[in-house]
Order: C-alpha cells, then sequence, then structure tokens
C-alpha cells in the first residue's frame, strides 16, 4: 500500500511538474485553454483504474520487446498492442494516452511518428498524421516527450516510422536517439526487407529492435527470409492493403500464421484491420502471439470531441480489447 | 552469350523497317552493346534475396489469394533475362528479333562503371524499392514480365504498330529557323536550334509513349484495372486515351488543386471514360496523387496495374518508363545523322519527374561528347521557397519508393513545391537524374515561372508552336544557354508538349 501511495505520488508530482514546467512541447493546440483543467479530470481518471500490481512494474525501457513476449507466452497470454500517432490531437493528450494504454494492461505499445506521405497508411491513421502535422509536431517534440514520460510506463514502445525521416535524421543519429528516449523497438514499413542490414545494425547497437513485416503477398521463400531477421517480433500484415478498420479479419491469416510459425519460433503478432474486441479474440484463437490495433483506436482518440473524452473513450475501448484477450 | 553469337548473324529477312532499324543498331550499337552488354552482365545478379528460385505461384501448396495470372509459366528465373529456356513466350529466332533483344540488353548501358540500373533496381546509391512489402512480389512480377517481353516479337511488333499508326510516330525533329535566328549573335554566329516534336503525339505530349506500352504490358499480366497518378493531366489524359483504346477499367489520381488548373485535362479524361479522382490530402497535388495511387496499388495489387507515369518511383518503373520513351533519343540520332550527318551537341529538356529527359538522353548517355541538360523548375525564384528545384536545392531522401533528391524539410517531411507549370510541380525526380546529376553527366538548372511565360510567348511568336508550360521551362533556357555556344553547335530541344492545355493559365499571366 506504501508503494502504491508513493507511485501516486510520483503520478501527482508528474502532473504538478506539467503545470508549473513551461511545456516543452505545442499545447495550443488544446480546445481546452487552461492546463489544471485537463489535468486534474485525468489524475483522477487515472486514479479511478484499477491499479496494476506494482511489484511487478518495470520501467519500460529495461525490457525489450522480445522479452515481453517471451514472459507473456510463458503466462499463456496474447499481446494486446495498441497503436496511436504521437503528436494528435497533441503530445500532451499522447503522454496521458500512453499512460491509459500502458494501465489499460497494453503489453507493448506501438507510437507513429507522423509523415506527410504514408504509403501504407488508410484514411483514419493519415488524418491523424495531418492533424499532429499541423499542430506543429516535431520529432524533436516527440523525443523530449518520450523522455518525460517512459520512465512512467511499464510496457515497452515501439516506434513507427517511414523511412525518409529515419535517413534525414540520419540512421544513427536516429537510432541512437530514440533509444536515450527509452524506445525498445521500431517499425519501418517502407523499406524492403533487402535493405534493412544498416537499420538493423544500428538498431542493435542502441538495444532497439527492428520489427519486420510479411504480408499476403509475400512469397513462402521471402518470407522465411523476412521472419529470420525480423527483431522483436514477426508483423504479420493480416490484409492486402493499407491499415484501416476492416469488418471481418482476413480469412488467410490462420494458414499465413501457420506458414510462419513453421519457419520461426519468434513471436507474430498480426496487425491491419482489427477493430473490434472480437477480432482480436479470433487471432488469439489462431494461434497469434500479439494483437496489433490502430485505427480503430486513432479514431477514438484523434476523432474524439475533446481529447478529455477522447482518453476516456480510450480508456474504455482499450480495456474492451484487454478483455477479450484474458 | 548465346546472345553474342546470335548477334553476329545479322542477316534479316523480315520487313523493310526491321531492316533498316536492325542495321542502324548494329551499326551505332556494335561498340556500346559490347561494351555495356559485358558491364551488365558483370553486375547483374540474380533475384534480390537469399531466395534464388522465383518460386512457382501456381502450385504454390498454401493458396495465396494473389495467385499469378501470368501467361507465361515462370520458373527458375533471373532478374535480368537471359532468354530461359522454361519461359514458354515466344522466342524470335531470326537476327531481326536478335537486335532487338540485344538492344534491350545492352539498353540499360552503364556509366562510370555502374549500371543504370543494376538488378536491385538502383542507379548508384539511387533508385531501389522502397515500398511496403504488400508491393514487392508485384514489383518483381512486373519486371520479370517486362523483361519477358523485350524478347517477345510479337509485342514488339504490336507496340511499334500502335506508335506508328495510334501514337503518330516518328515524330519530326524540327529546325527552328526563327528561334535559331533570334540567338544569333551580331556577327552572326550562333548554335542551330532543333525541336523534338514530342507535341506531335496523339493527346499532345509525350507522356504517350510510355502509356501505351504498359496498358500492353497490363494486358498481357491480365490486369484489367489500371490506376495512374497525373499533375498537369497530360499522363492522366494519355491513360485514359490507352485505356480506352485497350478497353481497360481506369481510374486516374489528381490533385484537388490541379484539377483546377487543368480543367479542360480532366474533362479530357472523363469524355475518354475515366474516373478521375480528386485528391485532397497533403498539398493536393502530384506527389500527394502519387501518394494516394501507391496507396490504392497497396489495396488493389491483384488487380490493378499502376502506369507510373515518370521515371520516378519504385524499380522497375525508372527503368521502364525511362525503356519506353527511348525511342525518342533513338530516333533523334537517326534523324540527326540524316540532317546534318552527325549528333546533336547539346540536348535540353525540361524536368519534373524526369520522363521525357531521360527519353531523350538515354540514347546518349554514353556519348561523352553530348551535353546533357535539364531544366527544372524555380517557380517564383530559388530563394523564395516556392519551387521545384529539387536537384539544386533539394537532398537526398526516400519518396514514393525511389531513393533520390527530393524537397524536404528538417524533420523528413515531403515539402509542397510550386510551379506555374503542373507538370514540374513534384518535390521529388527520377533516380536516374540524381544518379547523372552526382557523376556531372547531366546539368541540372532551374527556370522562374515568369522566365518559363516568356518563353511559353516567344516559341509562340517566332514558330507558331504553342508550348506546354512545362516545355517553356527548357526553352527558357535557351535565353542563357545560347549566348555561350560557339557557332553552329547543334542544340536539340524536347518540345515535350503543347500548350493548349495551358492557355487559361497563360490568360491570367500574359497580356496578349
Amino acid at each position: 500500500m506504501a508503494i502504491l501511495s508513493s507511485l501516486k505520488l510520483t503520478t501527482t508530482s508528474g502532473f504538478l511538474q506539467l503545470n508549473t514546467k513551461k511545456p516543452r512541447y505545442p499545447v495550443h493546440h488544446l480546445p481546452s485553454p487552461s492546463q489544471t483543467a485537463l489535468n486534474f479530470p485525468i489524475k483522477k481518471l487515472l486514479d479511478e483504474l484499477n491499479p496494476r500490481d506494482t511489484l511487478t512494474l518495470t520501467r519500460a525501457s529495461n525490457i525489450s520487446i522480445s522479452q515481453t513476449f517471451t514472459k507473456l507466452k510463458s503466462q499463456g497470454k496474447v499481446a494486446f498492442i495498441p497503436y496511436i500517432t504521437a503528436g494528435d490531437p497533441d503530445l500532451s493528450t499522447t503522454i496521458q494516452a500512453l499512460k491509459v494504454l500502458d494501465s489499460c494492461g497494453s503489453d507493448v505499445i506501438e507510437l507513429g511518428i507522423p509523415y506527410s506521405d504514408p504509403s501504407l497508411d488508410g484514411p483514419v491513421i493519415r488524418a491523424s498524421a495531418s492533424r499532429s502535422l499541423a499542430g506543429g509536431t516535431k520529432f524533436n517534440n516527440i523525443i523530449s516527450m518520450l523522455e518525460d514520460v517512459v520512465s512512467q510506463l511499464s510496457c515497452p514502445i515501439t516506434l513507427f516510422s517511414y523511412y525518409n525521416p529515419i535517413i534525414k535524421h540520419g540512421i544513427e543519429n536516429f537510432m541512437s536517439t530514440i533509444s536515450q528516449a527509452g524506445v525498445r523497438g521500431l517499425v519501418v514499413p517502407d523499406v524492403p526487407f533487402e535493405n534493412t542490414q544498416r537499420l538493423r545494425n544500428e538498431a542493435t547497437k542502441n538495444n532497439v529492435e527492428l520489427v519486420l513485416l510479411t504480408t499476403p503477398t509475400t512469397t513462402t521463400c521471402r518470407m522465411k527470409d523476412i521472419v529470420r531477421a525480423s527483431e522483436g517480433f514477426v508483423y504479420l500484415v493480416s490484409a492486402v492493403g493499407v491499415t484501416g478498420a476492416r469488418p471481418r479479419v482476413n480469412e488467410q491469416v490462420p494458414s499465413l500464421l501457420r506458414e510462419i510459425k513453421e519457419a520461426t519460433n519468434k513471436a507474430v503478432a498480426v496487425g491491419f484491420g482489427l477493430s473490434k474486441p472480437e477480432h482480436v479474440k479470433q487471432v488469439a484463437e489462431w494461434g497469434a502471439d500479439g494483437a496489433i490495433v490502430g485505427s480503430a483506436i486513432v479514431k477514438v482518440l484523434g476523432e474524439a470531441r475533446s481529447p478529455l473524452q477522447g482518453l476516456r473513450d480510450l480508456d474504455t475501448f482499450a480495456k474492451s480489447f484487454k478483455a477479450a484477450l484474458l | 552469350m548465346v546472345l553474342q553469337s546470335k548477334s553476329q548473324d545479322l542477316i534479316t529477312c523480315r520487313t523493310l523497317v526491321h531492316f533498316y532499324v536492325a542495321v542502324l543498331q548494329k551499326f551505332l550499337h556494335s561498340i556500346h552493346s559490347f561494351l555495356s552488354l559485358s558491364n551488365s552482365m558483370a553486375a547483374s545478379t540474380s533475384s534480390t534475396t537469399a531466395c534464388k528460385t522465383h518460386p512457382n505461384l501456381i502450385t504454390a501448396p498454401l493458396s495465396k489469394p494473389y495467385s499469378s495470372r501470368l501467361p507465361f509459366k515462370f520458373r527458375k528465373f533471373n532478374s535480368r533475362a537471359t532468354a530461359p529456356s522454361s519461359i514458354s513466350c515466344t522466342l524470335a529466332r531470326d537476327s531481326a528479333a536478335a537486335g532487338l533483344r540485344m538492344d534491350s540488353q545492352s539498353a540499360n548501358g552503364s556509366l562510370a562503371g555502374l549500371p543504370r540500373p543494376d538488378s536491385f533496381g538502383r542507379y548508384g546509391k539511387y533508385g531501389g524499392k522502397y515500398v511496403p512489402e504488400t508491393l514487392m512480389h508485384a514489383l518483381t512480377e512486373l519486371e520479370t514480365a517486362f523483361h519477358a517481353l523485350a524478347h517477345d516479337e510479337d509485342f514488339q511488333t504490336e507496340l511499334n504498330g500502335i506508335l506508328k499508326d495510334y501514337v503518330g510516330r516518328e515524330t519530326p525533329l524540327y529546325f527552328a529557323e526563327r528561334l535559331t535566328e533570334h540567338y544569333k549573335r551580331p556577327n552572326g554566329e550562333g548554335p542551330h536550334i532543333y525541336l523534338k516534336r514530342e507535341d506531335l503525339n496523339h493527346t499532345g505530349a509525350h507522356k504517350i509513349n510510355n502509356a501505351v506500352a504498359q496498358a500492353l504490358l497490363a494486358k498481357k499480366l491480365g490486369k484489367k484495372r489500371i490506376i495512374a497518378e497525373t499533375g498537369a493531366g497530360q499522363h492522366g489524359v494519355a491513360t485514359a486515351t490507352v485505356c480506352a483504346r485497350f478497353g481497360l477499367q481506369c481510374i486516374i489520381y489528381m490533385g484537388a488543386q490541379d484539377m483546377e488548373r487543368q480543367a479542360l485535362n480532366v474533362f479530357r479524361m472523363r469524355l475518354l471514360g475515366a474516373e478521375v479522382r480528386g485528391v485532397h490530402a497533403g498539398t493536393a497535388t502530384l506527389k500527394d496523387a502519387t501518394s494516394e495511387a501507391i496507396r490504392d496499388w497497396v489495396t488493389n495489387v491483384e488487380t490493378t496495374h499502376y502506369i507510373l507515369g515518370s521515371v520516378a518511383g519504385p524499380h522497375p518503373y525508372p527503368m521502364m518508363v525511362r525503356d519506353f520513351h527511348k525511342v525518342i533519343g533513338r530516333e533523334t540520332r537517326k534523324q540527326a545523322l540524316e540532317k546534318w550527318g552527325g549528333k546533336p551537341d547539346v540536348l535540353v529538356a525540361c524536368v519534373g519527374g524526369g520522363s521525357n529527359a531521360m527519353g531523350l538522353f538515354h540514347e546518349f548517355v554514353e556519348d561523352k561528347d553530348v551535353r546533357l541538360i535539364g531544366v527544372e523548375a524555380a517557380g517564383f525564384g530559388l530563394d523564395s521557397g516556392k519551387h521545384a528545384a529539387t536537384l539544386t536545392k533539394g537532398d537526398v531522401g526516400v519518396l514514393h519508393g525511389a531513393m533520390s533528391y527530393l524537397l524536404q524539410d528538417e524533420d523528413g517531411q515531403i515539402i509542397e513545391p510550386h510551379s506555374i507549370s503542373a507538370g514540374l510541380d513534384y518535390p521529388g525526380v527520377g533516380p536516374e537524374h540524381s544518379f547523372l546529376k552526382d557523376l556531372g553527366r547531366a546539368e541540372y538548372y532551374s527556370i522562374t515561372d515568369d522566365e518559363a511565360l516568356e518563353a511559353f510567348k516567344r516559341l509562340s511568336r517566332l514558330e507558331g508552336i504553342i508550348p506546354a508550360l512545362e516545355t517553356s521551362h527548357a526553352l527558357a533556357y535557351l535565353e542563357k544557354l545560347c549566348p555561350t555556344l560557339p557557332d553552329g553547335t547543334k542544340v536539340v530541344l524536347n518540345c515535350s508538349g503543347r500548350g493548349d492545355k495551358d492557355v487559361h493559365t497563360a490568360i491570367k499571366h500574359l497580356k496578349v
């Protein structure tokens, strides 16, 4: 109990710090002008949530993505992996959203770096990226935000970034920067497997695991190369297409999962299109080690009437997915 | 090696046209083909992954949704085709076709010992296939089909027939007498300006060369749905045109801003039966239309062929589109020989994505005595921040599947370019241009909106030819180039399109 109250104190002081310090990231996008007005209800919200077992709390940056999966596997559990875009509706809300998702029991959180020309994203995540960029989100701000918040999370963060921003920052610089911010995984959807060696080398030097994607159109031979090289987990893109909710999960997923599991012992997480708790339950039954939910969550958070409402809805929504995996 | 020995037999008994082409090719390419063939064969490797065999998709043990509908049964196939025996397409036997085959083999060529491109689709460090994994298989299939069809005599015959009878090739190399006069110095010296009249093609621009070939390719691949992006609308019109000609479903993505400034072309596309989808995302111009087309392709890759309109995008597109436009340069060489018994000294072309420029340049890249000049859009000026001068002001990154120069901010976000001409309003450029620039083989300059408008008027007045605003950028550069050229220098400028589509933009800016 003492530990629990000290946890609350830490959380509280985190909010107080936010109130007194000048924010390091743009907050002008917030509809409600007062920081306090936002933070007090959030504090209450987080207080209302079921507190996590504090004894098993670890700093999010201390546990790797693959270790997370290993642990879950030993417990017979399937990972819940939500995706949100950094800076949608603004970075302050992203901080709170990360905490909400963490406290809901997310096992890994995927955080998207908004990009001007996302070739693999459907309308929801594209709009989310546009909102974030229009609000002035910059890479350095996202890093500052992560440096603040990662220590308060128990689940590891994986970044999702298109390749061009990585090249612009310089691969070595990018990897060391994200690593210092506590990021443990990275997904880069538009680098072909053949060109991932340099990314992987730099990622490994910095304790970041480079997750690779395989899709329904990937040939078996190529899939084997991909899964052999993938770190953290194997990202199985469930559908031929861009991100976005779909009414049903692609029926090929079971056979794709089987094929992959014949080729590797690594964890396999399924993403794209999963928008309902039933979907997530289904892929777990089919043998997936993790379920990634993106657009559905982004929509709930980013298209809400207010950031506060978005966070409340996010909490409920994320919990429904977690419940389906229990 | 088999091909090399076959190429020794040059007696052809096909039509007179084939004979002429084969003889000319042999004469002009004998040295080139030997050198570049040995280079390209040395540089080529088998398919890009560790998987050496291209899997037989038709008998895959687990059913993939993406079952190949290729008419060809591909078993083991290297990405650099060497007439594998297992291909069931028609293999040409006679030497005219051998001439064509030799040409396609050697056509890639090399520069400074680097192939253009290598088997990964790279030109030096540029190019490549930076696309989502979902598209990788389609790109491999496309490349395989492209190489196979380069050897397919029926395909080549059909394509050449359409280029002649439907597109109206070959286009004239026209001596611009009054323009030449305009650039004569007081002592009567000055260069001789020739215009390669790609504006006389059906649909009014060079774009149709590529559209026709890719539509035929799509048909061979069994794809019934075609998508394309368009900036000025010329590529959109060309695509809609060929889809009408071949009975294919056609969807064109166009930036909402471009739809406004090229309304005539939007109407034409719809009249031709295409669906034009406005793209409002991002800057609502060509780059966003391209991103949207890529997203459509990711979603519909099994049924759809993406007719990319320029030498940009992921491999094999830069190579394919260049190859489909190389007829421009090839004709120019022949016509130059006919007209003045030599080669051009300087080639000038406007550069947006770079297709008309590559089409003209490719033939001459290995002729070191031919100067290659590309002209980009400087918009409101290079220091205004409102331009599209990618090669001058950009830096290296990945856009739309290729590593190339591009215009981006400090975070790697692609920025909105500006040019009065929609076709040059692209923040990227084809990777081969980036390669040529770095090697110093080609020079790139830029021209402002105002300078382009002046040139638009000038050519209209001096030659009675209304050029496209894109082409006007190349024409405007002549003002700076011609005073520096020795007497009698032969300049060939690619008149890439006609300007009918630009009159209502011009009306806003010009007093006539």
